[in-house]
């Protein structure tokens, strides 16, 4: 057996309430344990993460591959190494490619070109409806037969009432969420931006808010009629967190995802009129920020995740108005995490790292990750959080360089990530091979 | 190289402060003073245009290029005429379909265009902050004239101008700007300027034109035409487009013009001085009255006059800095 000793650092394992000094130790491809008690000898590899964060492998629900149909913009190798120089060894990656992913035969293409490019475990959400038309849904059972973990229409919402019911209806009996995209299609024609003072100052097309929270409200009482799961993807507004918290308050099964951009960025950002700031759903004002911040400190809203959406350069060095939403999110997860909400004291590191290993996993229903339980997938993320750094998107490993953070001096970086018991992801000095001279 | 040698006429006098913007994007960006100072300098150029000769050598050897992506002959027509009485070159560009559907960006016609020699570019483009994002790319100066539904600063400018001309002033009055607010750049670049020189704003429209987040730029909101007219020293028209109405924004062309359109009984209820004005083309019957239109409150050819002057001052002040050349005279 091949093992890791990953000596001194802080883990972090949210799934058993851990947080101490110890070492982990790695066994092939599987979590052998923490502390002296799983010590195997010598190790073949030892990591010094001494003052760093040992966290179970990050996991992203909600990231954009773009292959097959845009490679120019990603690709599946290319977005797999994005997520692990960004500290993320799992993603889960959504079905508006073109074609889209709505056929097993979709999601089997997926997970295969992840094998191929063996960077950060990909697994595809397979499409709600067919070809994300929003008219008859999917054959669900075959996605998950090929590979599919979830559901969604991203990109763009299940508009249809009735299709999101019986798509709510039908996944119970694959015991898969459905993700969803909430927006009222018809409130957001020409929408560039947030409506109010900012589009009005800007003459630039509005999205209210209440697009977002009436798809809201209507998909949770959807969920509440069905039974089914219901995933908001990408929250960003202040009554939508006021809906699901109510809705939990309920004992609907209703879970929240928020995006860094959501609870840093607001819409005055825009007046540069730069398309690195233009997202769907887009920012938002410091009342919805303040509001997304604090359902992520009372547990309304369970995960972080990016929405990584790259654009090649030439997609997004347009007039604002014709340029694509979206940002590259995987490798600026971390840093903007800590800016905006561990250094202002919103949240913990514990906290922060139950949102992206134990959560996502349980909503993934990924039983082998997130977690450091004996026995459990080797996925790690070592976490330096104290030597400062600034953000370049020119060295992204994402084939795009869509971001509003360039230049942002920043603290908080994944110095390695493991998956499957292989240090993928290293910025080097602290891997030593058995026979190395190890620091001591 | 001042401006009384420039027109060798009778000396202007000399500007309260100077204008140091590489560009001329919005109003927004502009200070008080600096929007006096350019209201000076195109008084100062008006007088050019009541010469014999109307030519002055201020420009000669700079190239203007206009690069429209909308169609927009009055402004075009005003801002070659405007360059071309400062002896500057003009050259068109009317980029249609053609080039921007091959796949050529917006940006690389504007880098091709500077690689050709322009000085300025006066850019006319549908999509908000088209010009911000040329200014910076490009290393010439921009003139926005006209991005999409969000500034239009020579427009402004003008009607700032024929306003100050009129009444003496600018602080202290109450304008109204009547008709489709929310899609107006006009009614932007008027806002920021009014308010910045001290006047008081009023918008009015149907609610669907007049969204209630105008007031956080400064201003007060009314539906009712009628009930504001006495209090107002300044009407501003703007156009009413009919696409609005196919957008379900507005019920009828004819429920607009009944609510909203000026006629001389409306007319008659402003105080006696009430200067009207309307950025071009108008929709005669529509948002106004031919007998009001040709009236005797009406500024409406005052404001194409001061268009021409108000461009040649911004080009002037523009043009005259790139200093990668000499100045040719
Ligand atoms: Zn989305």
């Amino acid at each position: 057996m091949r093992t890791i000793q990953i000596k001194g650092g802080r883990i972090i394992d949210p799934s058993q309430g851990v947080d101490e000094v110890a070492d982990l130790w790695l066994g092939d491809d599987r979590v052998l344990g923490i502390g002296e008690a799983y010590a195997q000898g010598t190790a073949d590899v030892v990591i010094d993460a001494r003052g760093m964060i040992v966290s179970p492998g990050l996991i992203d629900v909600h990231v954009h591959l773009r292959e097959p149909g845009n490679e120019e913009d990603e690709t599946i190798a290319t977005g797999a190494a994005s997520a692990l120089a960004g500290g993320v060894t799992t993603v889960a990656c959504m079905p508006n490619t073109i074609p889209a992913l709505d056929t097993q035969g979709a999601a089997e293409f997926v997970v295969l070109q992840a094998q191929r490019a063996r960077k950060a475990n990909v697994y595809p959400v397979g499409a709600v409806s067919k070809g994300r038309k929003g008219d008859e849904l999917a054959e669900l059972g075959q996605l998950v037969a090929g590979g599919a973990v979830a559901f969604t229409d991203d990109g763009a919402p299940v508009a249809s009432a009735s299709l999101m019911r019986r798509a709510l209806l039908y996944s119970k009996m694959l015991d898969r969420v459905i993700m969803q995209h909430c927006q009222v299609p018809e409130l957001t024609v020409g929408g560039v931006m947030n409506e109010g003072a900012e589009s009005t100052r800007l003459g630039l097309g509005g999205m209210p808010a209440a697009a977002e929270d009436i798809m809201v409200a209507r998909d949770i009482r959807l969920a509440e009629i069905t039974g089914g799961r219901l995933h908001i993807q990408h929250i960003s507004t202040a009554r939508s967190v006021e809906l699901v918290r109510e809705g939990k308050k309920r004992g609907i099964d209703v879970t929240a995802e928020a995006c860094p951009h959501h609870f840093t960025l607001t819409d005055e950002r825009l007046r540069t009129f730069d398309s690195n700031f233009k997202m769907n759903p887009p920012l938002r004002t410091a009342d919805d920020v303040a509001a997304v911040i604090e359902g992520l400190k009372d547990g309304t809203i369970e995960l972080l995740a990016t929405d990584h959406a790259p654009h090649a350069p030439e997609k997004k060095m347009r007039e604002l108005d014709q340029a694509p939403f979206g940002i590259v999110g995987l490798e600026t997860l971390i840093p903007i995490t800590v800016h905006g909400l561990i250094e202002p004291g919103h949240l913990t590191w514990v906290d922060v790292i139950r949102m992206l290993t134990v959560a996502p996993a349980k909503l993934l229903g990924l039983v082998d990750k997130g977690t450091f339980r004996p026995g459990a997938d080797a996925d790690v993320t070592i976490i330096d959080t104290e030597t400062p750094w600034t953000i370049d998107p020119e060295k992204f490993l994402s084939r795009s360089r869509n971001t509003p953070y360039g230049g942002w001096k920043v603290k908080g970086r994944a110095h390695v990530a493991i998956v499957a018991g292989e240090v993928r992801h290293s910025l080097g000095g602290i891997v030593h091979e058995a026979g190395e001279a190890a620091t001591p | 190289m001042s401006i009384a040698a420039l027109t060798s006429a009778e000396p202007p006098k000399p500007p309260a402060s100077g204008w140091s913007g590489k560009h001329l994007l919005g109003l927004e960006d502009l200070s008080r003073e600096e929007i006096h100072f350019i209201l000076d300098t195109a008084e100062s150029f008006g007088e050019v245009s009541s010469r014999t000769r109307k030519k002055v050598p201020a420009l000669q050897g700079r190239i203007v290029f206009n690069l429209f992506f909308e169609n927009s002959t009055r402004t075009r027509t005003s801002f070659s005429l405007a360059a071309k009485r400062l002896s500057a070159d003009v050259q068109d560009f009317s980029a249609s379909v053609s080039s921007l559907s091959k796949g050529e960006t917006f940006i690389d016609t504007a880098k091709n265009i500077e690689a050709m020699g322009a000085d300025v570019l006066v850019v006319r483009h549908s999509s908000p902050g088209a010009p911000h994002l040329l200014a910076r790319h490009v290393q010439c100066g921009i003139i926005n004239a006209g991005d999409g539904a969000h500034e239009h600063p020579t427009q402004g400018l003008l009607d700032l101008l024929t306003i100050r001309k009129a009444k003496g002033r600018i602080e202290g009055l109450t304008v109204g700007l009547v008709g489709d607010i929310s899609h107006s750049r006009v009614a932007r670049s008027n806002i920021w300027g009014l308010t910045k020189l001290g006047a008081k704003v009023i918008l009015c429209g149907p609610p669907t034109l007049v969204p209630r987040s105008l007031e956080g730029l400064g201003c007060e909101i009314a539906y009712s035409l009628d009930d504001i007219l006495p209090r107002l020293d300044v009407v501003n028209v703007l156009r009413i487009q009919s696409e609005r109405q196919q957008q379900g924004l507005f019920p009828s062309v004819a429920e607009y013009s009944r609510f909203y359109g000026m006629n001389q009984e409306r007319v008659s209820k402003a105080p006696g001085d009430l200067l009207l004005l309307a950025p071009g083309p108008i929709n005669r019957g529509v948002e106004l009255t031919p007998e009001v239109a040709d009236g005797p409150n009406s500024a409406i050819l005052e404001q194409v006059k001061n268009g021409l002057a108000v461009r040649m001052a911004v080009l002037y002040l523009l043009g005259g800095k790139t200093d990668a050349k000499p100045a040719a005279d």
